[in-house]
Parts: structure tokens; sequence; C-alpha cells
């Protein structure tokens, strides 16, 4: 029975895992995300096969996760911005064995210690790989309440599908707010389809190894390409956007996760004021909905990216449109959040400038 | 009574050998030495000196402490 | 005539890469005696180092895990946790336990983390070309410590074993060496004893083992090993460190 609960951001994460099917949590405090680490402590204690491990380091906790996912199970951790710099290396690895795993950064103000206000200066660090080597992680971006439980629950699946490590980009705010949220059915983790490649030991079966490490180089070359072809399927499956009030546009913000939500109260303000602007909203940061931008850019003159740093998404607009439209840039790092108004304020500026038609 | 004294004796895997010689320095009886020949790897592997005797005349008991010895695998170790 | 020595069913028929004269040769044999003596191959699951023996699973065969370099101990805690009727150890040598991984390491026999750990020590890092390790003794010459360990500079040797049996978590802790065929024998029984902790579900176990690495110490294998056996084990003292387990069925 799928039922409807008035839940805290952090929360609806944690539930929506647990509804996923995943018994194993490892984390380690730290604000301004302790409500989902604490959430799966009570919710996994509750249950008689939950595994919660409060482990010493934030690094400890990705290697447990790295263990778990040898085994073939659901199994999450979550951390905000210095927390997640330290998994970079377990990522990496998860990576290159092709281990399945969701990762949640509840992102804070950087670089260093920075602040613990809501931010968006991870987005680099997730999509272009915060640690070595050539690989990618799925990167999905919630922009409401509900959606930080669909797509938790759409982490685990991308990544048992694609068996890559699966990065859920949170901030401070989208954590904290409290929004009313339809949660699905329980998945009993002993319905999922069996994995082929896990290590559980050699019964009746040839031993197996799970490594990332090809000495030879051609080798690894042809590893390196098969992630990569792997990379190219999900590009081509799937990139998911939200249009908001986009029909008509002739400026068109682009911005998600909280940004997302303060653009579209501003773009609630300017069309009252006859201009035609909507919102574009990446679900998916990687693999980056670049189709949709270009597809949009057909009948939209100007995009504004909206951001809450100082400008990272940006670069994949830009790299997306390749010169086709004029594009803007707002931000506001380091944990500030601007108001509505502010927006609105900047989004008629550029349209006048621009000198776009307004509705009569 | 004295109860005879069982014989046993060894091979040794030439390839597998890395002339380490730690077999030869813990074989009680002296029954190694270092081959002149030189195997795949470029090492002079150990040689089991009594591998053309008879049995009956072999010192070698068996107790397999130059195979406990070897990091290599390289021998095996027979006894009556 | 029956053939009383020969190859233990878990290792593969691969030819080790080591050094001649490597201890990891042996160990990788008493470790895979003991899996077959206890008949534990199919639901063994080993997490090797990063280090020399990172190609441990080309020669046991048994499920292996890579885990990074130190990280084994967390890897392990995963996959016990997720598969607590499997028996899961490490296979780590002195950096990869004592420096980097000691976080990792501490935490696990803290918890009491029912896993096996062998604990490789040849005072020297191996693979990355001999430079010194936090076992690697003072005066010992290594790349990185020319002139030889000086204590001002880089410190005494880290006791780790003795530092892990502080941790309530942490149930055997032994330290025995491979130079010589009574310490081989004596190592086996000890590995085999960690192993037995962990089937009967008693705690964290850990078997310190003492090897040569002849080609780091510029020393032949018969050399090396009487460096492990007259210096060494001054530092290192073989020895049970801790046993709390009682009379194992």
């Amino acid at each position: 029975m799928s039922e409807k609960r008035l839940l805290r951001g952090s929360h609806a994460i944690g539930e929506a895992a647990i509804r996923a099917g995943c018994r194993f949590y490892f984390g380690y405090p730290i604000t301004p995300q302790n409500e989902l680490t604490e959430y799966m402590a009570s919710g996994l204690a509750a249950l008689s096969d939950g595994v919660f491990i409060q482990a010493e380091s934030e690094l400890a906790a990705i290697n447990m996760v790295l263990g778990v996912s040898m085994t073939g199970k659901r199994v999450m951790t979550s951390s905000s911005s210095p927390g997640i710099s330290l998994k970079q290396e377990g990522i990496s690895y998860l990576a290159g064995q092709e281990l399945p795993a969701v990762i949640v950064n509840t992102m804070r103000g950087g670089p260093g210690l920075g602040n613990i206000a809501p931010s968006q200066g991870d987005y680099f660090q997730a999509t272009k790989g915060g640690g070595h080597g050539d690989y990618k992680t799925i990167v999905l971006a919630p922009g409401t309440g509900q959606e930080l439980a669909d797509l938790t629950r759409l982490a685990f699946e991308y990544a048992d599908r694609y068996r890559i490590p699966v990065i859920i980009l949170a901030d401070g705010m989208m954590g904290q707010m409290m929004e009313p949220v339809e949660l699905p059915e329980p998945i009993d983790p002993a319905s999922l389809p069996p994995k082929p490649f896990i290590l559980d030991g050699a019964k009746g079966r040839q031993s197996r190894i799970i490594k990332s490490l090809l000495l030879d180089p051609p080798t690894m070359e042809e590893h390196n390409w098969k992630l990569y072809r792997k990379h190219q399927m999900i590009e081509n499956e799937i990139p998911e956007v939200e249009r908001y009030l986009t029909d008509n546009a002739r400026l068109v913000v682009i911005a998600y996760g909280t940004a997302s939500r303060i653009a579209k109260g501003a773009i609630k303000r300017v069309r009252e004021m006859g201009l035609k602007v909507g919102l574009l909203r990446p679900k998916t940061l990687w693999p980056f909905p670049k189709k949709q931008i270009v597809e949009m850019s057909g009948m939209v003159s100007d995009f504004l990216v909206f951001e809450m740093s100082t400008g990272q998404m940006l670069e994949d607009v830009k790299l997306s449109l390749e010169g086709r439209r004029r594009i803007h840039f707002y931000g506001r790092p380091g944990g500030v959040i601007p108001t509505p108004d502010e927006i609105a304020k900047v989004i008629n500026n550029i349209y006048f400038k621009e000198g776009l038609e307004t509705e009569e | 009574m004295v109860s005879k004294q069982k014989k046993g004796f060894i091979k040794i895997d030439e390839e597998l050998c890395k002339g380490c010689y730690l077999c030869q320095s813990v074989c009680p009886m002296n029954l190694i030495s270092v081959s002149e020949k030189l195997n795949q790897k470029g090492y002079h592997p150990a040689a089991y000196n009594e591998e053309d005797m008879e049995l009956e005349k072999h010192q070698c008991r068996g107790c397999a402490l130059c195979a406990i010895m070897c990091p290599d695998i390289a021998i095996e170790v027979y006894c009556e | 005539m029956r053939k009383v020595f020969g190859r233990p069913e878990s290792l593969k028929d691969t030819p080790f890469h080591y050094c001649p004269g490597c201890g990891h040769s042996i160990i990788h044999r008493l470790v895979a005696e003991s899996i077959d003596e206890l008949q534990i191959r199919e639901r063994t699951i080993g997490i090797p180092p990063a280090g020399c023996a990172v190609l441990a699973y080309d020669y046991f065969d048994i499920d292996m895990g890579e885990a990074p370099h130190g990280r084994a101990a967390a890897v392990a805690t995963g996959v016990k946790r997720a598969l607590p009727d499997r028996i899961v150890f490490t296979y780590q040598g002195d950096g990869d336990i004592a420096a980097i991984g000691t976080a990792e390491t501490i935490h696990a026999a803290n918890r009491g983390e029912k896993i096996t750990v062998i604990f490789v020590n040849n005072g020297v890092y191996g693979m990355t070309g001999g430079q010194m390790a936090p076992t690697t003794i003072i005066g010992q010459n290594t790349t990185t410590t020319p002139g030889g360990r000086n204590p001002d500079r880089d410190g005494l040797p880290i006791d780790l074993s003795e530092m892990l049996a502080i941790t309530n978590g942490s149930v055997y802790i032994e330290r025995t060496s491979v130079d010589s065929p009574k310490n081989i024998n004596k190592s086996k029984k000890a590995i085999k004893k960690a192993f037995r902790v962990q089937m009967e579900g008693l705690g964290f176990s850990l078997v310190e083992v003492l090897s040569p690495c002849p080609t780091n110490l510029k020393m032949s294998p018969v050399e090396a090993n009487e460096w492990v056996n007259s210096t060494v084990k001054t530092y290192f003292p073989l020895k049970v460190i801790k046993d709390e387990t009682g009379k194992l069925k």
C-alpha cells in the first residue's frame, strides 16, 4: 500500500531508501545531513535484517559500502560536501569495479570547512568525477520533497541496472523542508533479481574476482572504453528534465534543486508582468540533458543559468549550446539563499536589456 | 626391537624453483644441492641428490622440511 | 609410497610472481592449507591489499574482492555484515594495515568485527621499491630512510598488534614468523586458529607474520630469514599477544 506522509526532506530520502529494499547504511555525523543518518539508524534497527554502522570516518563508510556492494545487496551512504570529498577514492573504486551504490550529498558552503548553509558548489565534484580516473557516476537532482523520495528509489534501480554508483545531489534546504510525500510500496530485498557478479563464496561455481586493477595497458584501455560505452548508453536512456511555463518562453531559466524552487517563484512574478519566461529544470545532472536544452533553443533566444555557486552547471549549458544562443548567469555561492524577488529582478533586467517582447 | 627407518624422496619442479635455496638450508640430511642447469626463468634450480638412487639407499625420510620451507611449492614429498 | 606434501586445493596452479625467498608465497600456502583443512573454501571471501600481494586473487581459488590501499578492514566489515555466515579474511602488508589503514583496522577490531586479518610484516614497502614502512627497524636502510630509520625523524616501529589487543572487540592476536620450518608450522597453527575464532563467531582475530623481503633487504633468502630471526624478532617478539578464546570447540 502506498501512503502519503508529511516528511522532512532527509527523512523522505531515508524512508524511500528503506522502501527500495536498502538494508545497509554506513555514515558519519556532518551538518546539515545528520537527520538522514539518524533516520537510517532507527529505521534499520527496526528491521531484523537492517545493518547500520556509524563508521569511524566517511572514508571508512564508503569502503563498507564497497564491501556490501560486492555481495550484491542494496547499500547507501550519505554525507555533505567535505565528507563527500573523503569518499572520492571509494567512489572511483566503485565505478572501476562496476559496483552499484547510492551516495547522498546534502551540499553545504565550501570549499574547505565552508559553512553549513545550503549551496550548489559540488556540481563539478559530482558530475565531472570528483575521484581519479575515467569514470562517471549518475547524478540525480531532486527538486521537491516528492522527488527526494522518487529519485532515491530510482537511484537504486539505476545503480543496479547499470552497475554504477549513483549520487543524489541535494542541499541543506531540501534536507530540512517538510512536504507531503507519497511513498511507494516497500520492496522486499529478497525479491530483487540476483546479480551474477557477486562474491558470496565459491560454492558450486568458479571462484570470482572483483577488481579494478588491470596492469596490462591494452586491457585497461578496453575496460575504459567499456565504461565509456556504458556511459553513452546511459546518456541515451535517462536524461530527464521538468519544463515549467516554457511553451511560449523567450527566456528560459536553467536551475536545479533549491535554486529551481526559487526560480519558479521568480518566474511566477515576472509572468504576471507579462514577461515570457520559463524554467528548464534538469533532474539528471549526469547525464546532462543536452538534447532537451538544444531542442528548447529552437524558440528561445536567451538562457539564464541560476545556481547557488559561482557557475558550475553553467559550463555544461555552454557546452550543450555551443554558442547557439545567449547565455546569462546569476550565482549566489557561500550558502546565501536568494529570494524569488531578487531573481525576478535579475530576470527583468536581462529581459529588457536584450529587448525581448512581452505579452500584451 | 629396532623399527625400520621410513624411506622417502622428493620431486623438485625445476621450472617453479626460483633458486632461493631455503630448502637446502633446512634439509637435515644435506640432500639438496644447486643444479648447474638454468631453468626458463634464469635460475639455477635446487636439485635432489638422491634422484637416481634406489629407494633402499635413500637417506631422505620424507620429513618435508624442505617442502614446508619452499615458498614456491616446488617440492612434492613422498614417504613409505 | 604416498604423497605427504603437495599443493593445497585452495591455491590455483598459477606460479607465484613473488621474489625468490619471499614470505608471501609461504603465507599464501599456509592460508590455503588452513582453508582446505577447515573445509571452508566454498564459503570464504578474501580481501587482498595494495602491495606485493595485490595479485593474491590470482593465486587463491576463492572469491576475492579488491579494496583500496588500507581499507581492507572496512571492506571486510561490509562483506561480513552482509553475509555473516561466510568466512571473511583480509590479507594485508604492514603499510596497508598500520600506516594508511590504521583507523579502519583499529575500529574494525574495536567493533569486534568477526573477520580474520592476516598481517604480513616484512618491514618495508616492497611493491613500490623499498620505502620505509611503519614497522621498519631502527637503523634499517630503506629508500626513504637513507642512513637508516632514525627515531627523531621517523619515530619508532609501531606495535600495531599490541595496540589492537587493547581493543575490546579483539579476541585472538598472535605474532609468528616464517623464517624456519618450525615457525612456519606455528604460523599455520595460528592462522588456522584465527579462522576457527571466526567460525565460532567469537570476534576479531589477527595473526601477524614476520616475513622476509630479501629483495629490499638486499640479502639472500637465507640471510633475510636470519635477519628476521636475529633482528626483527627483538623488536617484534613472537608470542600470543591476546587470547580470549577460552576453549575452542
